[in-house]
C-alpha cells in the first residue's frame, strides 16, 4: 500500500468509533447488571459490592440485562459484518506469527513496545481478537442459560445449564480483565483515546 | 402501665417481610451506585420514569420473542433418579417457618372460560391419569436443582373441565397469598402438570401441598405451590412477582 495514502486514512473509521462507544455502553450495562444478578445467588464465595450493581434489585437488574443484550447483539452483529466487509479484520487483526508475538510481548512487558496510531502491534491484535471471541462466547453462553430448554442444543454444547452458567461467569472475568488492561494502556497513551473520539490520521508504520 | 405503653404496637416479626421489600425496592434505589453513575441511571422498574417505561416495553418485547421461541413439542431434559438434588432447597416469597398448612375441606376452584366449574377434591384429582417427571427446576436467581414430581397433566385437566383452549392465559391463585399466570401454549405442553406428589410421596406443605403447578419449561417462580384456584382468561392476570417486575413469560 502507498505509505502516503496510509498516512491519510483515519486511525479509526467513523463506523468503528460509533460501534466502539455503543459497545462500551452496552457491555457496561451487561457487566454491572450481571453483577447484581450474580449477587442474588453467588456461586463463588464473594459478592460484588452493592454500589457496583445496576438495577437496584434482581428484577431491575434482569430488566437491564435482558434489554441491553439487544443493543450488544445489534452492535456486535454490525461490527462483525463491518469487520469482514470492510477488510478491517483482515487488515488490522491478522493473527501474528509466534516470533512476532514473542518479540512484541517482551517489549510490552518492558514498557518498550511502540504504538503507532492506526496500526496494531502483535500484542494488541491478540488482545482485540481475544476479546471479540470472548464476547461472541459470552452472547452464546448467555443465550444458553436464558433458554436452556428451547435452545437445549446450545446449553448441551456447553455441558448443561449449571456449567453454561459457570462459563458465562468465567468469561465475564476475562472481559473485565481485558477492560482493565485496555484502559491502563489508554492511560499510558492518552492520545489513543482522542483517536477513538475524533478523526486522527493514522501514522505511517515503520517498516519492520 | 409504663410497660404496656413501651410495648410496640407492631412487632418486628410482623413487619419484617414488608421492611425487607421496602429495603430492596426503595433504599437501594436511592443510593448512588457505580452502575447508576456509569449508565446515568438509577432505574429499577419502580420509578414510573421514561427509562423504567422503556425497560418494561423491552421486557414485553422479550416476552414476544420467548413465545416465538417456545415450541409445545419441545421437552425439557429429564434425568435419572440418581441425579435428584438432595437436600432439595425450599424457596418461596416467605421463610420456611411461615409455610401455611392445608386448609380444612380444601378444594380446587375453577373460574373463567371453563364449561364445568365444579370444584375438585383431592380424591377426584388422584383418579385422573398421572404422569411423573424428573426435571431441572431453574430459579430466576440463577441456581437450579433436579427434582421429581408427578401428577395430572394440566392439558388433560383443562380438556376434562371443558376449558376454552383458545384463551390466552391460565391464572393460578394460591392459599399462601401467591399468584402467577402462564400462556395457554405453555399450559398445554405435555410436561406441565398439576403435581400431587414430590419424590413419590404426597406433597408436604413446604413443597406445595396439596396441589402445585410444576412447569419445567419456565423459571421456578411459575411453578406455584399451594394452589386453591385456576382461572382461564383472556385478560392479563399478572402475578405476585410479575407485578413487581419479573418478566411475565419467564420461559427457559
Amino acid at each position: 500500500m502507498d505509505q502516503r495514502e496510509t498516512g491519510r486514512r483515519p486511525a479509526h473509521s467513523v463506523a468503528i468509533r460509533v460501534m466502539h462507544w455503543i459497545g462500551v455502553y452496552a457491555m457496561g450495562c451487561m457487566i454491572f447488571s450481571g453483577w447484581e444478578i450474580y449477587n442474588a445467588s453467588p456461586s463463588l464465595p464473594f459478592l460484588f459490592p452493592a454500589w457496583t450493581g445496576l438495577g437496584g434489585w434482581l428484577g431491575g437488574a434482569l430488566a437491564w440485562h435482558l434489554s441491553a443484550m439487544w443493543l450488544l447483539f445489534a452492535d456486535g452483529i454490525a461490527y462483525l459484518v463491518y469487520g469482514f466487509a470492510s477488510g478491517h479484520f483482515r487488515r488490522d487483526l491478522k493473527p501474528p506469527r509466534p516470533a512476532e508475538l514473542g518479540q512484541d510481548l517482551g517489549a510490552a512487558l518492558r514498557f518498550r513496545l511502540k504504538h503507532h496510531m492506526g496500526h496494531y502491534n502483535a500484542v494488541q491484535r491478540v488482545l482485540y481478537a481475544g476479546v471479540i471471541i470472548a464476547v461472541i462466547l459470552q452472547v452464546t453462553t448467555g443465550l444458553a442459560i436464558w433458554k436452556p430448554v428451547q435452545l437445549g442444543w446450545l446449553a448441551g454444547l456447553f455441558g448443561d445449564y449449571p456449567i453454561a452458567r459457570g462459563i458465562h461467569l468465567a468469561i465475564m472475568f476475562g472481559i473485565v480483565a481485558f477492560v482493565l488492561v485496555h484502559v491502563a494502556l489508554v492511560v499510558i497513551h492518552p492520545r489513543t483515546l482522542k483517536s477513538m473520539i475524533v478523526t486522527v490520521p493514522a501514522e505511517i508504520e515503520e517498516s519492520r | 402501665m409504663s410497660d404496656q405503653r413501651n410495648k410496640p404496637a407492631v412487632s418486628m416479626a410482623e413487619i419484617k417481610p414488608e421492611l425487607e421489600r421496602l429495603h430492596r425496592r426503595g433504599f437501594l434505589r436511592s443510593t448512588l451506585s457505580l452502575g447508576a453513575l456509569t449508565m446515568l441511571t438509577g432505574y429499577d422498574l419502580s420509578t414510573h420514569s421514561g427509562v423504567d417505561a422503556a425497560l418494561e416495553a423491552i421486557l414485553r418485547f422479550d416476552d414476544r420473542v420467548q413465545a416465538a421461541l417456545f415450541s409445545r413439542q419441545r421437552l425439557a431434559e429429564t434425568y435419572p433418579a440418581s441425579a435428584i438434588t438432595r437436600p432439595f432447597r425450599f424457596n418461596a416469597y416467605y421463610a420456611e417457618w411461615q409455610v401455611r398448612p392445608v386448609p380444612d375441606n380444601w378444594v380446587l376452584s375453577l373460574g373463567g372460560l371453563v364449561a364445568d366449574r365444579r370444584p375438585w377434591t383431592l380424591q377426584k384429582l388422584m383418579a385422573l391419569p398421572q404422569q411423573g417427571q424428573i426435571t431441572r427446576h431453574i430459579c430466576i436467581e440463577g441456581w437450579s436443582q433436579i427434582g421429581q414430581w408427578s401428577g395430572v397433566p394440566l392439558g388433560t385437566f383443562l380438556r376434562r373441565v371443558g376449558a376454552d383452549l383458545s384463551a390466552r392465559y391460565v391464572n393460578f391463585k394460591c392459599f399462601d397469598g401467591y399468584s402467577t399466570s402462564i400462556d395457554m401454549a405453555s399450559a398445554l405442553q405435555p410436561q406441565t402438570i398439576l403435581a400431587l406428589d414430590f419424590e413419590e410421596k404426597p406433597l408436604a406443605p413446604q413443597w406445595g401441598a396439596p396441589l402445585r403447578l410444576r412447569i419445567p419449561t419456565k423459571l421456578g417462580f411459575k411453578s406455584a405451590k399451594n394452589l386453591e384456584a385456576i382461572e382461564v382468561t383472556n385478560k392479563y392476570p399478572g402475578g405476585y412477582w410479575e407485578n413487581q417486575g419479573y418478566d411475565w413469560f419467564a420461559g427457559v
